[in-house]
C-alpha cells in the first residue's frame, strides 16, 4: 500500500492534482495564524523594557530568519534525494525552494537592518551573524543562477543539488555564530536548552508567526512546485488533456 | 490604546511600520508571481495545442 503510494505521488499528474487541492488547506491557517500573530504582536503584547516597540520587528525578524534557514536545509535535503534517487519531484520540490528562502533570507536580512538602526546605531555590521546570513543569500542566488544557466533541467537540478549540499556547511555557523563570536546581535532567546529567556506574552506572537510562515512555505512552494512541473511536462499528454478540460 | 499611539510604537512607528510592510509586500509578491505564471503557462499549452490540432 505504502509502495502504491509512492508511486502514485511520484507521477506528475497525480502530483499535479493532489497539490492543488492541499493548497487551501495550509494558505487557511496560514492566514489565521497571521492574523492571530499580528493582533497579539501588535496590540496584545506590552513593550520591552528595554528596546520599547522597536522589538516589534522581531515577530517577522526571527521568524523569517528560522525559515531563511529550514528551507535552506529542505532544498538540500529534497536535493539530496532527487540525487541518490533520481525523483524528478524531489528536484522540482529542491528547485521551487530556492527562490522562497531567498525571500526570506532577504526578509530577514532587511528587517534585521531595520531593527539594528535605532538599537544599534548602524543599518548593517560585518560580524559573523550578519555576514553567515548574507553568504545564506548568495548561496540562494547561485542556485537559481545555475539552475537556469544549464538548458538541460535534469543535469541543473543535479548540478544545483550538489551546490545546495555543500552549502548546508553554512547553516550551522549561522545558528551558532552568536555564541562562537563575541557580537552586536543578541543571543538565542527562544532555542536556549534550559529556560527561554522571553517572556510567554511575547513569546505566543513569535511562535504565531513562525508556525505562519510555515504553512507560508508549504502552500508557496506547492504552487511553485506545479508551474515548474508544468513547464517540464509542457509536451506531454497530461498537460494538454488538463488544458482541454477546461 | 488609541490609534494615534498604536501608529506611533512609541517613537518607533517609522522603524516597525516599514519592516512590516515590506513583510507584506515580499510575501504578496510570492503569492502573486507564481499563479501569474501558472495561468501564463496554461494558456500557452491550450494554445499551442489547439495550433498543433488544426494542422493536418
Amino acid at each position: 500500500m505504502f509502495n502504491n503510494f509512492f508511486h502514485k505521488m511520484a507521477s506528475p499528474k497525480y502530483f499535479y492534482r493532489i497539490s492543488g487541492k492541499l493548497i487551501p488547506w495550509f494558505a487557511v491557517p496560514c492566514l489565521l495564524l497571521t492574523l492571530a500573530g499580528l493582533y497579539y504582536g501588535l496590540v496584545e503584547a506590552p513593550a520591552d523594557y528595554q528596546q520599547g516597540d522597536s522589538y516589534r520587528i522581531m515577530f517577522i525578524h526571527v521568524p523569517a530568519a528560522w525559515m531563511s534557514m529550514f528551507i535552506y536545509v529542505v532544498m538540500a535535503g529534497a536535493g539530496a534525494i532527487g540525487l541518490i534517487w533520481r525523483i524528478k519531484l524531489a528536484e522540482i520540490m529542491a528547485i521551487s525552494s530556492a527562490p522562497i528562502g531567498a525571500w526570506f533570507t532577504f526578509l530577514a536580512l532587511v528587517t534585521g537592518s531595520i531593527w539594528g538602526k535605532p538599537m544599534w546605531g548602524t543599518w548593517w555590521v560585518w560580524d559573523a551573524r550578519l555576514t553567515s546570513e548574507l553568504i545564506l543569500l548568495f548561496l540562494y542566488l547561485g542556485v537559481i543562477a545555475l539552475y537556469s544557466a544549464i538548458d538541460d533541467k535534469r543535469t541543473a537540478a543535479r548540478a544545483v543539488a550538489i551546490l545546495a549540499i555543500v552549502g548546508v556547511v553554512n547553516i550551522p555557523i549561522i545558528h551558532y555564530s552568536v555564541e562562537w563570536w563575541n557580537t552586536l546581535h543578541q543571543g538565542p532567546t527562544v532555542t536556549k536548552f534550559d529556560k527561554p529567556s522571553i517572556h510567554i506574552s511575547m513569546l505566543i506572537p513569535l511562535l504565531l508567526m513562525a508556525f505562519a510562515f510555515k504553512f507560508y512555505y508549504a502552500f508557496v512552494v506547492l504552487m511553485r512546485a506545479r508551474c515548474e512541473l508544468l513547464e517540464r511536462e509542457r509536451h506531454t499528454g497530461w498537460a494538454r488533456e488538463l488544458t482541454e478540460q477546461k | 490604546m488609541n490609534l494615534n499611539e498604536f501608529f506611533h510604537m512609541g517613537g518607533y512607528g517609522f522603524y516597525v511600520w516599514t519592516s512590516y510592510g515590506i513583510a507584506l509586500f515580499v510575501l504578496l509578491l510570492n503569492i502573486i508571481l507564481p499563479a501569474r505564471q501558472h495561468r501564463k503557462l496554461l494558456t500557452d499549452i491550450s494554445r499551442k495545442a489547439r495550433r498543433a490540432g488544426r494542422k493536418p
